[in-house]
């Protein structure tokens, strides 16, 4: 039963992503990326990780409403009035990331993993927390400083002053 | 479900996101490829905490550390395209190669 549910969200997973790619509108393209983001969520609830595989269902869910106005502020295609290529070096592109596929999936294969080193806990967000209120607390600092910096440099970059000025 | 599947699904993500990295001309589907990207790391962090070392929380604060990067990367994307447009009304790669070596 799980491992068909993971076979069943790793093929939507990755078909979302491809079609992320391939479907002739941005608006389209915003909702494959989160049907992506929704099945790799469910993986990690597969797994145990609860609070993880919620939190990105509901983040993912949010990021890409908001993602969606941006995309119709910038489409390219806007109603289908416009065909044209999104793309350059499509020939590149595939060999270049069919062939790091290759190579990690051969690294996949041939490298012997070692072996499972205990158990999960029985409440694997309460092992995070502590973790990240204790030992790991550097990781979160670091986060909470980041997403502090991010704020201060976007709206410093989205202002009308803008980053080159007026006359620019 | 074993760790070799996970890892697969984990490379078979980041190389479609890889793909979109480098072919889309506009700067904003150029992001959610590396968002894919971003979501192959997720995968394959869970991977190595359940089937390698589940008894220890790095895993899970590897995971905790890349959603963040996820939705600070697309943020300061956002505002990035924003700045460009206001200033040239470029939104797509090939206008914006100023700093091309």
């Amino acid at each position: 039963m799980q491992a068909a549910a993971f076979w069943v969200l790793a093929a939507a997973a990755v078909g979302s992503g491809i079609a992320v790619f391939t479907v002739d509108s941005m608006a389209r393209a915003t909702f494959s990326l989160l049907a992506s983001f929704l099945c790799v969520g469910g993986e990690l609830l597969l797994v145990g990780l609860h609070y993880l595989g919620v939190l990105v269902i509901l983040m993912m869910i949010m990021e890409m409403l908001v993602m969606a106005v941006f995309m119709i502020m910038y489409m390219m295609n806007p109603a289908g009035l416009m065909p044209m290529s999104m793309l350059h070096n499509r020939r590149g592109a595939l060999a270049i990331s069919g062939a790091v596929f290759a190579a990690l999936a051969a690294g996949i294969v041939a490298i012997p993993w070692p072996e499972r080193a205990g158990r999960p806990p029985r409440d694997p967000a309460f092992a995070l927390g502590e973790s990240i209120m204790g030992p790991k607390m550097p990781v979160m600092m670091v986060i909470g400083i980041a997403i502090l910096a991010t704020m201060i440099a976007t709206v410093v970059l989205a202002t009308h002053r803008g980053r080159y000025g007026h006359d620019a | 479900m074993t760790l070799e599947a996970f890892l697969l699904l984990a490379a078979a993500l980041f190389c479609v996101g890889l793909f979109g990295a480098l072919s889309q001309q506009s700067i904003v589907m150029l992001m959610m490829g590396l968002e894919l990207m971003i979501n192959g790391v997720v995968v394959a962090a869970a991977g190595f905490w359940y089937w390698v070392s589940p008894a220890m929380p790095d895993g899970q604060v590897l995971i905790l550390v890349a959603i963040t990067a996820m939705a600070l990367e697309m943020a300061m994307g956002f505002a990035v395209v924003t700045a460009l447009f206001r200033a040239r009304e470029v939104d797509t790669t090939d206008d914006a190669g100023e700093l091309k070596g």
